[in-house]
């Protein structure tokens, strides 16, 4: 078909955690402008497994955008080129006819490289189970409308809390810093009422939970935000600093 | 076997809270020592872990991706229904409760539809507990929208977004659990057998999917919360790892099948582009509530359609239901854009795709802010502006994603789009206690059949999930593990432990060892294809027929030919999707049989030979009113019915018109 791409892709190759790894060069053909930049991954693994070859291992779910799982560093940029989506939604369209296009998984030593391009994100899960909730047992609620939020609070809550997990704020940061995932679910709870009586804790139990994982500290260059594929914004870190800080000078018995 | 309901006496409105008053209760130092197995960590698994966890139960997690957050429920777009009746427009348990068995096309069961209606408001109230940044108004309350197949505004929403916030508010009450030691939760674990003992479910056989490791995990109760099984047609809404193999285990294992056939075929999905397709994408149902479906009045009118008049439009929800308009349920609205597509009245390349129009509501809104703001001589094009800023504010991510994925602009000119597999409204039967016929062997959210019938409305799968995990099942398992309470947990060197581990083996050694020369997806894609050709939106008996001998050929060809590269002791993605195909196929065959056996057309099943004069779906309620509920021996199957009554609604022919 016109328009349609041969490629030349040099991609990250890692048996297992263990192993070391190296970049190998593929060529791809007739590759079409409307496919997504995974499923172009998968015609590359269709032949390889064909040809008898290994295919590449990388993360994948939902394929629009939600899930958090695709992660694929491309040319230097976690989720490649384009702003504000993720891997499974950059379309081949951003690229043209005879392009190399090198692919890396995420490099941070607080994610482990299982195989290939897919790594081990558990860390986030483990922060999360540290303090990223409100201790509420079901069963236990009020009425929704009995706790007014004012709709600018609501709102604010919402745009921190449509992180998605994905990690490329870490994969971005020369620090490998998790902090605009740590600040994006500590400042969603405390701009609301609910998340206001656990709010110091919170903040302390979590940024002790992000140290403990090896993630570095914040470059305060911004690139994490920039490469943020729902646009967490760096407000998020500031206001966590300043939680931080106050949860750190009053003391509390915990 | 025969099959029993288990639905409490008495009356409809009093069922549930009489049931649950009196369901037999565990002690907590005996819940200490009762171990529950949840296999899924979507919304139905993540809720029932964590009430679980928190009501003292020793609880194990399995989930296939690298965290549970990344559940398929995380994709869920428009909302959640509640019966609050917050804006006063005359909702009720009552008036949600028969929307939704109305709406099923009167293909499900009363009490546990009730039951849903009834639990829906304390979703909600948990939901906000838990910092869930639902959707409010200027005055801090509440905001709702409408959604198909109802008149009242009843639906919760967060952009575009409420399953990933409801998921997220769900998983980070799991991972409390975690991080307090009462949920052992497994992440790139996949469940690959049932252990069945006695004629209980025991445990289940995971293979850990870095180091291929096989797990033997006993339980005393194992709760499959695994999804729906969209994927048989390989091309659907659902996520790329979304799989029926736990369910299809459990009902090898002796749990029966309910309703197989019943599929939702979601209406306003991004049309298919190519071969190269992998999955399709949904535009949340939200968008029917302002945006316009229609095609052009004249078939094969290829004109821009910003350049198409009024007049030379078709907007034919409109002009065929009246009543409901582009608000008609999801099968009605899926099968009326197939019926104009297949007239010659498509657009687009593929001519497989109808418009969804924005513009007639921007200019509303804009005329709105347009007085808002006293701008009272606004020109067209300032009030279009304002209108876009109102719907992007609501829209907004869907209409980004819209443009990722088709490079055109959905604010200037209109959407494409065309029905796609979204929802399996079929599962693995339960009774009212969400057990299977299988003792200790519960199904929850999409992995049951039970709320929806035939059809299920929109903004009511997150309310199911979150019902069945967070107020159903922590009450129902009392009924059996009050019983179990002297079980001692079973050692997994259990000979049942052993022979499922060899028969897990085994497979995984087949597939790798076939060496033949196709790849995995190039039988899932024809399995897909034969799927939505004679078992999709329209069935008839002949092409049914042909369906299941296809498919039987795919499955010999499949167990001759397929090639999985790589060894079963490492990370191997093919693998695990080797394992995944080969249950869709046979998955595939019994929804082509339960299609076949049910000779009368009901919400997303469409028989072509039961219709009305108008191309209607016409339903038969003499012989057909029945959940199906199917036995698995060796490849061949039995129906058993299990009779719906209706004795707190008058059924009627369903009328949107």
């Amino acid at each position: 078909m016109s328009g349609n791409m041969n490629l030349t892709l040099k991609i990250w190759r890692q048996k297992n955690t263990k192993t070391k790894g190296t970049l190998v060069d593929y060529k791809v053909k007739d590759i079409s402008p409307d496919m997504s930049f995974l499923e172009m991954f998968d015609v590359l693994n269709e032949d390889l497994i064909t040809k008898g070859d290994d295919p590449i291992a990388f993360d994948h779910d939902c394929r629009e955008g939600i899930c958090g799982m695709c992660s694929m560093h491309i040319n230097g940029r976690p989720h490649g080129p384009k702003d504000a989506i993720t891997t499974c939604q950059l379309h081949m369209r951003s690229f043209s006819d005879g392009d190399t296009i090198v692919v890396e998984p995420w490099r941070a030593n607080a994610f482990p490289i299982i195989k290939d391009l897919t790594v081990d994100r558990g860390a986030f899960d483990r922060i999360i189970g540290a303090g990223g909730f409100i201790s509420v047992n079901t069963g236990n609620a009020q009425d929704g409308n009995t706790l007014p939020i004012a709709k600018h609070d609501a709102d604010a809550a919402f745009a921190a809390a449509a992180c998605i997990g994905c990690g490329a704020c870490v994969a971005a940061c020369k620090n490998a810093s998790a902090m605009l995932f740590v600040s994006a679910k500590v400042n969603q709870l405390a701009h609301l009422p609910q998340g206001q009586p656990e709010r110091m804790k919170r903040v302390k139990a979590m940024v002790a939970q992000m140290d403990k994982e090896g993630f570095g500290a914040c470059t305060n260059t911004g690139a994490c935000s920039a490469e943020c594929p729902k646009e967490i914004s760096l407000v998020n870190i500031a206001a966590m600093n300043r939680d931080y800080l106050k949860a750190n000078l009053i003391s509390l018995e915990d | 076997m025969p099959i029993n309901s288990n639905i409490p006496e008495g009356q409809l409105e009093d069922k549930w809270t009489k049931y649950k008053s009196t369901i037999p209760l565990v002690n907590p130092a005996n819940k200490r020592s009762l171990e529950i197995l949840v296999v899924g960590s979507g919304l139905a698994g993540a809720a029932a872990a964590t009430s679980l966890a928190e009501l003292g139960y020793k609880v194990k997690c399995f989930c296939f991706q690298d965290s549970p957050r990344r559940a398929h429920s995380i994709a869920a777009q428009g909302g959640i229904n509640a019966a609050k009746n917050y804006q006063n427009d005359g909702d009720s348990v009552y008036r949600l409760f028969y929307d939704t068995i109305k709406g099923g096309d009167y293909r499900a069961r009363e009490a546990n539809v009730y039951r849903l209606a009834e639990i829906s408001p304390n979703i909600i109230d948990q939901c906000v507990a838990q910092g869930v940044p639902f959707a409010r108004e200027y005055g801090g309350m509440l905001s709702n929208r409408s959604f198909g197949g109802t008149q009242v505004q009843r639906t919760f929403y967060a952009a575009g977004q409420t399953g990933q916030q409801l998921l997220l508010g769900a998983y980070s009450a799991l991972e409390r659990q975690v991080g307090m030691g009462s949920v052992e939760m497994l992440s790139r674990h996949e469940m690959l057998e049932v252990v069945v003992i006695e004629g209980k479910a025991r445990g289940i056989i995971a293979r850990n999917l870095i180091t291929g490791e096989l797990e033997r995990h006993f339980g005393h109760a194992v709760l499959l919360c695994s999804g729906g099984y969209g994927n048989v047609f390989y091309l659907s809404t659902n996520a790329m790892g979304s799989n029926a193999t736990a369910i299809w285990k459990a009902h090898k294992k002796g749990a029966y099948f309910g309703n197989p056939c019943f599929t939702q075929i979601h209406p306003t999905c991004i049309p298919v582009s190519g071969d190269h397709q992998s999955k399709l994408t949904l535009m949340s149902e939200s968008l029917r509530n302002d945006g316009r479906i229609w095609v052009p009045a004249k078939a094969g009118d290829t004109r821009n359609p910003i350049d198409i008049p009024e007049i030379e439009r078709d907007y034919y929800l409109e002009r065929r239901y009246p009543a409901f308009g582009n608000l008609v349920p999801r099968d009605v609205a899926s099968r009326a854009a197939k019926e104009r597509c297949d007239a010659g009245f498509g657009v687009g390349n593929s001519k497989m795709a109808v418009y969804l129009d924005f513009k007639f509501n921007m200019m509303r809104y804009g005329k709105v802010e347009a007085t808002k703001q006293g701008l009272t001589n606004a020109q067209d094009s300032e009030i279009l502006a304002l209108g876009k800023e109102v719907v992007k504010e609501k829209y907004g991510n869907l209409f980004d994603m819209y443009q990722q994925i088709t490079g055109e602009n959905p604010y200037e000119s209109p959407m494409r789009i065309y029905p796609a597999v979204h929802y399996t409204m079929g599962g693995l039967w339960v009774d009212y206690n969400l057990m299977t016929n299988v003792p200790g062997m519960y199904a929850l959210g999409e992995a049951n059949f039970s709320d929806h019938g035939a059809n299920r409305l929109g903004a009511s799968a997150l309310m199911q999930g979150l019902a069945d995990g967070y107020f159903v099942i922590p009450y129902t398992i009392g009924a059996y593990l009050s019983k179990e309470i002297a079980t001692k947990a079973i050692s997994t060197d259990h000979e049942a432990f052993v022979d499922a581990e060899n028969a897990v083996k085994e497979r995984l050694t087949k597939l790798l060892s076939i060496n033949g020369n196709k790849t995995v997806d190039h039988f899932h894609k024809r399995l897909g294809k034969v799927m939505w050709d004679k078992c999709g939106m329209a069935r008839n008996a002949e092409g049914l027929k042909e369906a299941i001998i296809e498919i039987q050929a795919i499955r010999a060809d499949f167990w001759s030919h397929v090639r999985v590269p790589g060894a079963s002791d490492e990370l191997n993605p093919e693998l695990e999707k080797a394992g995944r195909v080969a249950d869709f196929i046979e998955l595939g065959e019994l929804m082509c049989m339960d299609a076949l056996a049910r000779n009368e057309s009901c919400g997303g099943h469409f028989r072509e030979e039961s219709q009305t004069e108008e191309g209607e779906a016409k339903r038969d309620d003499e012989n057909y009113s029945y959940v199906a509920a199917w036995e698995y021996n060796n490849m061949n199957w039995q129906m058993q019915k299990e009779d719906l009554k209706f004795d707190n609604i008058k059924i009627a022919q369903r009328s949107y018109k």
